[in-house]
Protein backbone atom coordinates (compact mmCIF):
# COMPACT_ATOMS: atom_id res chain seq x y z
CA UNK A 1 0.00 0.00 0.00
CA UNK A 2 1.74 3.38 -0.78
CA UNK A 3 2.52 6.07 1.51
CA UNK A 4 -0.52 8.49 1.44
CA UNK A 5 -3.01 5.81 0.94
CA UNK A 6 -1.86 4.52 4.78
CA UNK A 7 -1.44 8.13 6.35
CA UNK A 8 -4.22 9.52 4.97
CA UNK A 9 -6.46 6.83 7.65
CA UNK A 10 -3.93 6.67 10.23
CA UNK A 11 -6.33 8.86 13.13
CA UNK A 12 -9.07 6.41 11.55
CA UNK A 13 -6.82 2.94 11.71
CA UNK A 14 -5.23 3.70 15.06
CA UNK A 15 -7.61 5.32 17.43
CA UNK A 16 -10.63 3.07 15.78
CA UNK A 17 -12.75 6.95 14.83
CA UNK A 18 -15.29 6.59 12.36
CA UNK A 19 -18.19 8.84 11.91
CA UNK A 20 -21.91 9.77 12.80
CA UNK A 21 -24.67 10.75 11.37
CA UNK A 22 -26.37 13.18 13.55
CA UNK A 23 -29.55 13.81 11.44
CA UNK A 24 -30.26 10.04 11.82
CA UNK A 25 -28.16 8.89 14.40
CA UNK A 26 -26.57 6.06 12.69
CA UNK A 27 -22.71 5.31 13.09
CA UNK A 28 -20.36 4.39 10.39
CA UNK A 29 -16.70 2.14 10.49
CA UNK A 30 -15.46 2.24 8.54
CA UNK A 31 -16.49 5.84 8.05
CA UNK A 32 -18.59 7.16 5.67
CA UNK A 33 -18.59 11.09 4.59
CA UNK A 34 -22.22 10.73 3.13
CA UNK A 35 -25.18 8.50 4.93
CA UNK A 36 -26.79 6.27 2.77
CA UNK A 37 -30.04 7.04 4.10
CA UNK A 38 -30.48 10.33 4.59
CA UNK A 39 -28.01 11.05 1.60
CA UNK A 40 -27.48 14.84 1.45
CA UNK A 41 -29.41 16.05 4.07
CA UNK A 42 -27.20 14.22 6.49
CA UNK A 43 -24.98 15.63 8.53
CA UNK A 44 -21.82 13.63 9.38
CA UNK A 45 -19.60 14.00 12.16
CA UNK A 46 -16.58 12.23 13.85
CA UNK A 47 -16.98 9.41 16.39
CA UNK A 48 -14.88 7.61 18.75
CA UNK A 49 -15.83 3.97 19.02
CA UNK A 50 -15.36 2.72 22.22
CA UNK A 51 -14.07 -1.06 20.82
CA UNK A 52 -16.06 -3.31 22.79
CA UNK A 53 -17.22 -5.91 19.38
CA UNK A 54 -19.12 -8.83 19.22
CA UNK A 55 -17.22 -11.59 16.47
CA UNK A 56 -20.17 -11.90 14.28
CA UNK A 57 -18.28 -14.56 11.79
CA UNK A 58 -14.48 -15.78 11.12
CA UNK A 59 -11.79 -17.95 9.50
CA UNK A 60 -8.43 -18.71 10.13
CA UNK A 61 -6.19 -17.30 6.97
CA UNK A 62 -4.05 -20.15 6.40
CA UNK A 63 -2.63 -18.83 2.99
CA UNK A 64 -2.08 -14.73 2.65
CA UNK A 65 -0.63 -12.32 0.43
CA UNK A 66 2.92 -11.76 0.15
CA UNK A 67 2.35 -8.43 2.85
CA UNK A 68 0.75 -11.18 5.51
CA UNK A 69 2.53 -14.48 4.12
CA UNK A 70 5.20 -14.47 7.28
CA UNK A 71 1.95 -14.04 10.13
CA UNK A 72 0.30 -17.28 8.94
CA UNK A 73 -2.21 -18.91 10.39
CA UNK A 74 -4.45 -16.17 11.48
CA UNK A 75 -7.64 -14.94 12.44
CA UNK A 76 -9.87 -12.77 10.51
CA UNK A 77 -13.33 -12.01 11.51
CA UNK A 78 -15.93 -9.76 11.03
CA UNK A 79 -16.32 -7.91 14.11
CA UNK A 80 -20.45 -6.13 15.11
CA UNK A 81 -19.28 -2.67 17.23
CA UNK A 82 -21.32 -2.37 20.64
CA UNK A 83 -22.37 1.14 18.42
CA UNK A 84 -23.84 -0.99 15.61
CA UNK A 85 -21.22 -0.88 12.42
CA UNK A 86 -19.51 -4.16 11.37
CA UNK A 87 -15.96 -4.54 10.13
CA UNK A 88 -13.25 -6.88 9.27
CA UNK A 89 -10.15 -7.12 11.50
CA UNK A 90 -7.98 -9.68 12.55
CA UNK A 91 -8.35 -11.39 16.43
CA UNK A 92 -5.17 -11.69 18.46
CA UNK A 93 -6.01 -15.02 19.56
CA UNK A 94 -5.56 -18.81 18.86
CA UNK A 95 -7.43 -20.47 16.23
CA UNK A 96 -9.03 -22.94 18.14
CA UNK A 97 -10.30 -20.20 20.34
CA UNK A 98 -12.06 -18.31 17.72
CA UNK A 99 -15.82 -18.42 18.23
CA UNK A 100 -19.05 -16.71 16.52
CA UNK A 101 -20.30 -15.01 19.47
CA UNK A 102 -17.32 -13.92 21.23
CA UNK A 103 -16.87 -10.75 23.03
CA UNK A 104 -13.68 -8.97 21.81
CA UNK A 105 -12.34 -5.13 22.07
CA UNK A 106 -9.62 -3.21 20.00
CA UNK A 107 -5.87 -2.77 20.66
CA UNK A 108 -3.27 -1.37 18.90
CA UNK A 109 -1.15 -3.57 16.96
CA UNK A 110 1.30 -4.37 13.77
CA UNK A 111 -0.91 -5.06 10.83
CA UNK A 112 1.41 -6.16 8.15
CA UNK A 113 5.03 -5.05 6.43
CA UNK A 114 5.49 -3.85 2.62
CA UNK A 115 8.89 -6.04 2.57
CA UNK A 116 11.84 -6.20 4.65
CA UNK A 117 12.26 -2.35 4.36
CA UNK A 118 9.62 -1.26 3.48
CA UNK A 119 6.42 0.50 5.09
CA UNK A 120 5.20 -0.79 8.51
CA UNK A 121 1.26 -0.72 8.32
CA UNK A 122 -0.12 -0.49 12.24
CA UNK A 123 -3.70 -0.43 12.60
CA UNK A 124 -6.86 -1.83 14.99
CA UNK A 125 -6.87 -5.56 15.97
CA UNK A 126 -9.58 -7.14 18.44
CA UNK A 127 -8.55 -9.44 21.49
CA UNK A 128 -10.69 -12.06 23.67
CA UNK A 129 -12.65 -10.41 26.90
CA UNK A 130 -12.67 -12.18 29.28
CA UNK B 1 -36.11 -1.65 -27.48
CA UNK B 2 -35.19 -4.67 -30.32
CA UNK B 3 -34.80 -8.28 -29.08
CA UNK B 4 -31.60 -9.93 -29.28
CA UNK B 5 -29.80 -12.77 -29.85
CA UNK B 6 -26.08 -15.07 -30.07
CA UNK B 7 -25.10 -16.01 -33.11
CA UNK B 8 -22.02 -17.53 -32.18
CA UNK B 9 -19.67 -18.54 -29.64
CA UNK B 10 -15.91 -19.55 -29.24
CA UNK B 11 -13.20 -20.24 -26.45
CA UNK B 12 -9.98 -21.20 -25.98
CA UNK B 13 -8.89 -23.90 -23.58
CA UNK B 14 -8.74 -22.83 -20.14
CA UNK B 15 -5.49 -23.47 -17.90
CA UNK B 16 -2.17 -22.57 -17.24
CA UNK B 17 -1.09 -21.16 -21.15
CA UNK B 18 2.65 -20.39 -20.55
CA UNK B 19 3.51 -19.87 -24.33
CA UNK B 20 0.56 -17.99 -24.96
CA UNK B 21 0.48 -14.07 -24.38
CA UNK B 22 -2.51 -12.12 -23.49
CA UNK B 23 -3.56 -10.52 -26.89
CA UNK B 24 -3.03 -14.17 -28.56
CA UNK B 25 -5.31 -15.71 -25.76
CA UNK B 26 -8.25 -12.81 -27.04
CA UNK B 27 -7.46 -13.35 -30.71
CA UNK B 28 -8.11 -17.13 -30.85
CA UNK B 29 -11.32 -16.90 -28.62
CA UNK B 30 -12.91 -13.85 -30.80
CA UNK B 31 -11.72 -15.38 -34.26
CA UNK B 32 -13.67 -19.33 -33.00
CA UNK B 33 -16.50 -17.20 -32.19
CA UNK B 34 -16.68 -14.95 -36.10
CA UNK B 35 -16.39 -18.40 -37.93
CA UNK B 36 -18.95 -19.89 -35.25
CA UNK B 37 -21.13 -16.74 -36.48
CA UNK B 38 -20.35 -16.38 -40.03
CA UNK B 39 -19.17 -12.92 -40.26
CA UNK B 40 -16.54 -11.57 -40.51
CA UNK B 41 -14.58 -8.82 -38.59
CA UNK B 42 -15.24 -6.26 -41.30
CA UNK B 43 -19.36 -6.96 -40.39
CA UNK B 44 -18.82 -6.05 -36.62
CA UNK B 45 -20.28 -2.60 -35.21
CA UNK B 46 -17.98 -2.91 -32.00
CA UNK B 47 -16.41 -4.59 -29.32
CA UNK B 48 -16.84 -4.99 -25.66
CA UNK B 49 -13.90 -7.02 -23.54
CA UNK B 50 -14.46 -7.83 -20.06
CA UNK B 51 -11.40 -7.73 -18.38
CA UNK B 52 -10.58 -7.03 -14.32
CA UNK B 53 -6.84 -6.40 -13.97
CA UNK B 54 -4.92 -6.86 -17.18
CA UNK B 55 -2.59 -3.57 -15.21
CA UNK B 56 -1.61 -5.98 -12.79
CA UNK B 57 -1.60 -9.48 -14.13
CA UNK B 58 0.64 -8.10 -17.83
CA UNK B 59 1.29 -4.48 -16.44
CA UNK B 60 -1.46 -3.21 -19.65
CA UNK B 61 -3.97 -1.05 -19.78
CA UNK B 62 -5.75 0.23 -22.75
CA UNK B 63 -7.41 -3.26 -23.73
CA UNK B 64 -9.63 -2.12 -25.93
CA UNK B 65 -7.45 -0.74 -28.33
CA UNK B 66 -5.03 -3.03 -28.09
CA UNK B 67 -7.76 -5.86 -28.57
CA UNK B 68 -9.26 -4.39 -31.52
CA UNK B 69 -5.74 -4.02 -33.00
CA UNK B 70 -4.86 -7.64 -32.84
CA UNK B 71 -8.30 -8.46 -33.78
CA UNK B 72 -7.14 -6.91 -37.34
CA UNK B 73 -9.79 -4.37 -36.53
CA UNK B 74 -7.83 -1.00 -36.02
CA UNK B 75 -7.65 0.35 -39.77
CA UNK B 76 -12.00 0.00 -39.58
CA UNK B 77 -11.40 1.81 -36.72
CA UNK B 78 -14.32 0.02 -34.96
CA UNK B 79 -15.01 1.05 -31.61
CA UNK B 80 -13.50 -1.15 -28.69
CA UNK B 81 -14.46 -0.87 -24.94
CA UNK B 82 -13.49 -2.84 -22.20
CA UNK B 83 -15.45 -3.29 -19.27
CA UNK B 84 -14.69 -3.76 -15.58
CA UNK B 85 -16.54 -5.00 -12.56
CA UNK B 86 -13.79 -7.90 -11.02
CA UNK B 87 -15.11 -11.25 -11.84
CA UNK B 88 -18.21 -10.06 -13.13
CA UNK B 89 -16.57 -8.42 -15.99
CA UNK B 90 -17.70 -10.66 -18.61
CA UNK B 91 -20.94 -11.10 -17.57
CA UNK B 92 -20.72 -7.00 -17.84
CA UNK B 93 -19.38 -7.17 -21.35
CA UNK B 94 -22.29 -9.49 -22.65
CA UNK B 95 -24.73 -7.08 -21.21
CA UNK B 96 -22.93 -4.21 -22.54
CA UNK B 97 -23.38 -5.51 -25.69
CA UNK B 98 -27.17 -6.63 -25.53
CA UNK B 99 -27.65 -3.57 -24.04
CA UNK B 100 -26.24 -2.07 -27.25
CA UNK B 101 -27.75 -4.16 -30.16
CA UNK B 102 -31.19 -3.79 -28.04
CA UNK B 103 -30.66 0.03 -28.64
CA UNK B 104 -30.90 0.07 -32.31
CA UNK B 105 -27.42 1.72 -31.60
CA UNK B 106 -25.22 -1.43 -32.92
CA UNK B 107 -26.16 -4.34 -35.05
CA UNK B 108 -23.09 -7.01 -35.29
CA UNK B 109 -21.61 -7.03 -31.83
CA UNK B 110 -18.79 -9.21 -30.50
CA UNK B 111 -18.81 -9.36 -26.33
CA UNK B 112 -15.60 -11.04 -25.14
CA UNK B 113 -13.76 -12.03 -21.53
CA UNK B 114 -10.15 -12.37 -21.40
CA UNK B 115 -7.48 -12.43 -18.06
CA UNK B 116 -4.18 -13.61 -18.15
CA UNK B 117 -3.30 -14.87 -14.41
CA UNK B 118 -0.33 -16.91 -14.80
CA UNK B 119 2.87 -14.43 -15.52
CA UNK B 120 2.69 -13.06 -11.69
CA UNK B 121 3.43 -15.82 -8.81
CA UNK B 122 0.88 -17.18 -6.63
CA UNK B 123 1.35 -14.35 -3.37
CA UNK B 124 0.75 -11.54 -5.93
CA UNK B 125 -2.30 -13.31 -7.50
CA UNK B 126 -4.05 -13.34 -3.86
CA UNK B 127 -3.32 -9.72 -3.62
CA UNK B 128 -4.84 -9.24 -6.56
CA UNK B 129 -7.84 -11.07 -5.90
CA UNK B 130 -8.31 -8.89 -3.10
CA UNK B 131 -8.32 -6.03 -5.18
CA UNK B 132 -12.27 -6.87 -6.12
CA UNK B 133 -13.20 -6.56 -2.61
CA UNK B 134 -12.71 -3.32 -0.46
CA UNK B 135 -9.08 -2.64 -0.48
CA UNK B 136 -8.59 -0.23 2.64
CA UNK B 137 -10.79 -1.85 4.72
CA UNK B 138 -11.07 -5.30 4.24
CA UNK B 139 -7.84 -6.26 2.61
CA UNK B 140 -5.81 -3.90 4.63
CA UNK B 141 -6.81 -6.02 7.56
CA UNK B 142 -5.57 -9.22 5.99
CA UNK B 143 -8.67 -10.53 3.92
CA UNK B 144 -7.94 -12.75 1.39
CA UNK B 145 -10.67 -13.13 -1.03
CA UNK B 146 -10.65 -17.21 -0.21
CA UNK B 147 -10.69 -15.73 3.81
CA UNK B 148 -13.93 -13.64 2.85
CA UNK B 149 -16.40 -16.95 1.19
CA UNK B 150 -14.59 -18.47 3.99
CA UNK B 151 -16.38 -15.98 6.80
CA UNK B 152 -19.11 -16.68 4.47
CA UNK B 153 -19.33 -20.12 4.65
CA UNK B 154 -18.57 -20.27 8.80
CA UNK B 155 -21.60 -18.11 9.24
CA UNK B 156 -23.48 -19.92 6.89
CA UNK B 157 -22.74 -23.30 8.47
CA UNK B 158 -23.54 -22.18 12.01
CA UNK B 159 -26.97 -21.37 10.64
CA UNK B 160 -28.37 -24.10 8.23
CA UNK B 161 -27.56 -27.44 8.48
CA UNK B 162 -24.72 -28.02 5.55
CA UNK B 163 -22.46 -30.29 6.55
CA UNK B 164 -18.53 -30.21 5.56
CA UNK B 165 -19.08 -33.44 3.13
CA UNK B 166 -22.07 -31.40 1.25
CA UNK B 167 -19.81 -28.56 0.40
CA UNK B 168 -17.31 -30.63 -0.95
CA UNK B 169 -19.65 -32.75 -3.20
CA UNK B 170 -19.99 -28.99 -4.87
CA UNK B 171 -16.52 -29.82 -6.03
CA UNK B 172 -17.16 -32.89 -7.00
CA UNK B 173 -20.13 -32.75 -9.24
CA UNK B 174 -18.16 -30.16 -10.97
CA UNK B 175 -15.00 -31.82 -11.54
CA UNK B 176 -17.27 -34.72 -13.02
CA UNK B 177 -18.87 -31.93 -15.81
CA UNK B 178 -14.84 -30.86 -16.39
CA UNK B 179 -13.80 -34.34 -17.14
CA UNK B 180 -16.64 -34.26 -19.90
CA UNK B 181 -15.49 -30.75 -21.14
CA UNK B 182 -13.00 -30.28 -23.54
CA UNK B 183 -11.77 -26.95 -22.54
CA UNK B 184 -11.88 -27.99 -18.78
CA UNK B 185 -8.80 -26.83 -17.29
CA UNK B 186 -8.95 -30.05 -14.47
CA UNK B 187 -10.78 -32.99 -16.86
CA UNK B 188 -10.26 -35.62 -13.95
CA UNK B 189 -12.81 -36.60 -11.45
CA UNK B 190 -12.22 -36.30 -7.86
CA UNK B 191 -13.77 -37.86 -4.89
CA UNK B 192 -15.23 -36.23 -1.34
CA UNK B 193 -11.95 -37.53 0.57
CA UNK B 194 -10.14 -35.46 -2.37
CA UNK B 195 -11.53 -32.44 -0.97
CA UNK B 196 -11.22 -33.27 2.55
CA UNK B 197 -8.14 -34.32 2.58
CA UNK B 198 -6.90 -30.75 0.66
CA UNK B 199 -5.12 -28.70 2.52
CA UNK B 200 -6.99 -25.49 4.37
CA UNK B 201 -6.58 -22.12 2.52
CA UNK B 202 -9.06 -20.24 4.97
CA UNK B 203 -11.15 -22.28 7.39
CA UNK B 204 -13.57 -23.91 6.41
CA UNK B 205 -12.02 -23.80 3.00
CA UNK B 206 -9.86 -25.83 1.73
CA UNK B 207 -8.04 -25.82 -1.76
CA UNK B 208 -10.26 -28.63 -3.70
CA UNK B 209 -13.21 -25.88 -2.34
CA UNK B 210 -11.34 -23.13 -4.51
CA UNK B 211 -11.66 -22.03 -8.48
CA UNK B 212 -7.82 -22.32 -9.70
CA UNK B 213 -5.66 -18.98 -11.09
CA UNK B 214 -6.58 -19.56 -14.58
CA UNK B 215 -5.65 -18.43 -18.35
CA UNK B 216 -8.60 -18.19 -21.17
CA UNK B 217 -10.08 -15.88 -23.04
CA UNK B 218 -13.90 -16.46 -24.85
CA UNK B 219 -16.26 -14.62 -27.04
CA UNK B 220 -19.52 -14.26 -28.43
CA UNK B 221 -21.43 -12.47 -31.42
CA UNK B 222 -25.23 -10.86 -30.83
CA UNK B 223 -27.06 -9.07 -33.40
CA UNK B 224 -30.38 -8.06 -33.59
CA UNK B 225 -32.93 -10.98 -33.17
CA UNK B 226 -34.38 -10.11 -36.77
CA UNK B 227 -31.32 -10.66 -38.33
CA UNK B 228 -30.31 -13.42 -36.39
CA UNK B 229 -31.40 -16.25 -40.00
CA UNK B 230 -28.92 -14.20 -42.13
CA UNK B 231 -25.87 -15.67 -40.35
CA UNK B 232 -27.04 -19.14 -38.42
CA UNK B 233 -30.17 -21.67 -38.65
CA UNK B 234 -29.75 -21.74 -34.60
CA UNK B 235 -29.43 -18.19 -32.66
CA UNK B 236 -30.23 -18.52 -29.37
CA UNK B 237 -32.58 -15.29 -28.01
CA UNK B 238 -31.40 -13.55 -24.60
CA UNK B 239 -34.50 -13.26 -22.63
CA UNK B 240 -33.12 -11.25 -19.89
CA UNK B 241 -30.00 -9.00 -19.03
CA UNK B 242 -30.21 -7.78 -15.37
CA UNK B 243 -27.49 -6.32 -13.22
CA UNK B 244 -27.68 -5.32 -9.41
CA UNK B 245 -25.05 -3.69 -7.30
CA UNK B 246 -24.44 -4.06 -3.31
CA UNK B 247 -21.78 -3.19 -0.68
CA UNK B 248 -18.35 -3.55 -1.65
CA UNK B 249 -17.43 -5.08 1.83
CA UNK B 250 -18.82 -7.96 2.90
CA UNK B 251 -19.53 -6.33 6.49
CA UNK B 252 -21.48 -4.04 5.57
CA UNK B 253 -24.24 -7.01 3.76
CA UNK B 254 -27.63 -7.04 5.59
CA UNK B 255 -26.82 -10.88 5.50
CA UNK B 256 -23.29 -12.56 5.22
CA UNK B 257 -24.84 -15.46 4.02
CA UNK B 258 -27.24 -13.97 1.26
CA UNK B 259 -25.91 -12.21 -1.83
CA UNK B 260 -28.47 -9.37 -1.76
CA UNK B 261 -27.69 -8.63 -5.26
CA UNK B 262 -27.66 -12.35 -6.28
CA UNK B 263 -31.58 -12.14 -4.84
CA UNK B 264 -32.38 -8.56 -7.19
CA UNK B 265 -30.83 -9.74 -10.28
CA UNK B 266 -32.63 -12.64 -10.33
CA UNK B 267 -35.49 -11.28 -9.84
CA UNK B 268 -35.36 -9.22 -12.43
CA UNK B 269 -34.10 -11.37 -14.79
CA UNK B 270 -37.17 -13.71 -14.45
CA UNK B 271 -38.93 -10.33 -14.66
CA UNK B 272 -37.85 -9.07 -17.93
CA UNK B 273 -38.29 -12.77 -19.40
CA UNK B 274 -41.99 -13.59 -17.95
CA UNK B 275 -40.73 -16.71 -16.76
CA UNK B 276 -40.87 -18.84 -13.38
CA UNK B 277 -37.84 -21.01 -11.89
CA UNK B 278 -39.84 -23.90 -13.51
CA UNK B 279 -39.02 -22.96 -16.83
CA UNK B 280 -35.04 -22.71 -16.40
CA UNK B 281 -33.92 -26.00 -17.57
CA UNK B 282 -29.92 -25.32 -16.68
CA UNK B 283 -27.98 -22.85 -15.00
CA UNK B 284 -23.89 -21.47 -14.77
CA UNK B 285 -23.48 -20.06 -11.58
CA UNK B 286 -20.37 -18.37 -9.91
CA UNK B 287 -18.66 -20.93 -7.69
CA UNK B 288 -15.93 -19.20 -7.50
CA UNK B 289 -16.05 -21.39 -4.02
CA UNK B 290 -18.36 -24.15 -3.45
CA UNK B 291 -20.15 -21.99 -1.05
CA UNK B 292 -21.19 -19.49 -3.65
CA UNK B 293 -22.46 -22.17 -5.65
CA UNK B 294 -24.31 -23.13 -2.83
CA UNK B 295 -25.91 -19.32 -2.01
CA UNK B 296 -25.95 -18.76 -5.36
CA UNK B 297 -28.95 -21.67 -5.75
CA UNK B 298 -30.64 -19.97 -3.32
CA UNK B 299 -30.42 -16.72 -3.48
CA UNK B 300 -31.48 -17.21 -7.27
CA UNK B 301 -34.29 -18.78 -5.61
CA UNK B 302 -34.58 -22.11 -6.32
CA UNK B 303 -34.97 -23.80 -3.21
CA UNK B 304 -34.70 -21.92 0.20
CA UNK B 305 -32.08 -21.18 2.21
CA UNK B 306 -30.82 -23.84 3.84
CA UNK B 307 -31.67 -26.73 1.56
CA UNK B 308 -28.93 -26.39 -1.54
CA UNK B 309 -26.23 -28.32 0.41
CA UNK B 310 -28.61 -31.45 0.85
CA UNK B 311 -30.13 -31.35 -2.87
CA UNK B 312 -26.63 -31.64 -3.87
CA UNK B 313 -25.74 -34.37 -2.00
CA UNK B 314 -28.99 -35.65 -3.55
CA UNK B 315 -27.96 -35.12 -7.70
CA UNK B 316 -30.57 -32.79 -7.99
CA UNK B 317 -27.72 -30.69 -9.57
CA UNK B 318 -26.14 -33.03 -11.52
CA UNK B 319 -25.94 -33.62 -15.13
CA UNK B 320 -28.92 -35.64 -14.87
CA UNK B 321 -30.47 -34.34 -11.94
CA UNK B 322 -33.83 -32.57 -12.25
CA UNK B 323 -31.56 -28.63 -12.70
CA UNK B 324 -28.20 -29.47 -13.80
CA UNK B 325 -25.99 -26.77 -12.10
CA UNK B 326 -22.42 -25.97 -13.93
CA UNK B 327 -22.83 -28.27 -17.06
CA UNK B 328 -18.83 -26.57 -18.15
CA UNK B 329 -17.35 -27.81 -14.51
CA UNK B 330 -17.98 -24.12 -12.94
CA UNK B 331 -15.19 -21.88 -11.99
CA UNK B 332 -13.82 -24.97 -10.20
CA UNK B 333 -13.13 -27.29 -12.66
CA UNK B 334 -13.88 -25.32 -15.73
CA UNK B 335 -11.32 -22.71 -14.87
CA UNK B 336 -11.64 -19.16 -13.64
CA UNK B 337 -9.83 -16.74 -15.67
CA UNK B 338 -12.14 -13.82 -13.95
CA UNK B 339 -12.32 -11.56 -17.03
CA UNK B 340 -13.41 -14.64 -19.39
CA UNK B 341 -15.96 -16.01 -16.63
CA UNK B 342 -18.97 -14.82 -17.61
CA UNK B 343 -18.54 -14.98 -21.57
CA UNK B 344 -17.93 -18.39 -20.87
CA UNK B 345 -20.91 -18.71 -19.04
CA UNK B 346 -22.51 -17.85 -21.80
CA UNK B 347 -20.81 -19.88 -24.24
CA UNK B 348 -21.68 -23.18 -21.95
CA UNK B 349 -25.53 -22.45 -22.13
CA UNK B 350 -25.45 -21.71 -26.14
CA UNK B 351 -23.61 -24.50 -26.66
CA UNK B 352 -26.30 -26.68 -24.59
CA UNK B 353 -29.24 -25.39 -26.46
CA UNK B 354 -27.79 -26.15 -29.42
CA UNK B 355 -27.19 -29.52 -28.60
CA UNK B 356 -23.49 -28.42 -29.42
CA UNK B 357 -22.50 -29.87 -25.38
CA UNK B 358 -21.13 -33.51 -26.36
CA UNK B 359 -20.80 -36.04 -23.63
CA UNK B 360 -22.31 -33.19 -20.65
CA UNK B 361 -25.33 -33.07 -23.18
CA UNK B 362 -28.23 -32.17 -20.99
CA UNK B 363 -32.22 -31.80 -22.32
CA UNK B 364 -32.28 -27.86 -22.22
CA UNK B 365 -34.09 -25.36 -23.77
CA UNK B 366 -34.00 -22.18 -21.46
CA UNK B 367 -30.70 -21.66 -19.44
CA UNK B 368 -29.73 -19.48 -17.05
CA UNK B 369 -26.02 -17.22 -16.34
CA UNK B 370 -25.27 -15.97 -12.56
CA UNK B 371 -21.92 -14.10 -12.67
CA UNK B 372 -20.52 -12.60 -9.61
CA UNK B 373 -17.94 -9.42 -9.01
CA UNK B 374 -16.05 -9.56 -5.55
CA UNK B 375 -18.51 -11.15 -2.94
CA UNK B 376 -21.16 -10.15 -4.28
CA UNK B 377 -20.90 -6.23 -4.84
CA UNK B 378 -22.19 -6.53 -8.83
CA UNK B 379 -24.45 -9.76 -9.89
CA UNK B 380 -25.19 -9.70 -13.52
CA UNK B 381 -27.83 -12.64 -14.64
CA UNK B 382 -28.61 -13.58 -18.25
CA UNK B 383 -31.57 -16.00 -19.65
CA UNK B 384 -31.34 -17.64 -22.57
CA UNK B 385 -33.30 -19.77 -24.48
CA UNK B 386 -34.28 -21.42 -27.98
ZN1 LIG C 1 -28.46 9.46 8.28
Amino acid sequence: MSVSRFWRKIPQRYNLIGTQCTTCGRYFYPPRSLCPDCRRSGKIVDHKFNGEGTVVTYTVVRSASDQFENTTPYVLAIVELDEGPRLTSQIACLPEEAKIGMRVHSVFRRIAADGESGVIHYGTKFVPTE
Amino acid sequence: MRDVAVIGVGCTEFGEHWGTSFRDLFVKAGALALEDAGVTGENLDALYVGNMSAGRFVEQEHIGALIADYAGLATNHVPSTRVEAACASGGLAFRQAVIAVASGMEDIVVAAGVEKMTDVGTGASVDMLASAADREWEGFAGATFPGLYAMIATDYMHRYPLTREQLAQVAVKNHENGARNPIAQFQNRITIDTVLNSSLVADPLRLFDCSPITDGAAAVVVVPLERAREFTDSPVRVLASAQASDTIALHDRRDISTLDASVAAGKRAFSQAGLTHKDIDMLEVHDCFTIAEICAIEDLGFCKKGEAGRLTEEGVTALGGKIPVNTSGGLKACGHPVGATGIKQIYEIVNQLRGDAGARQVDAEIGMAHNVGGTGATVVVHILGV
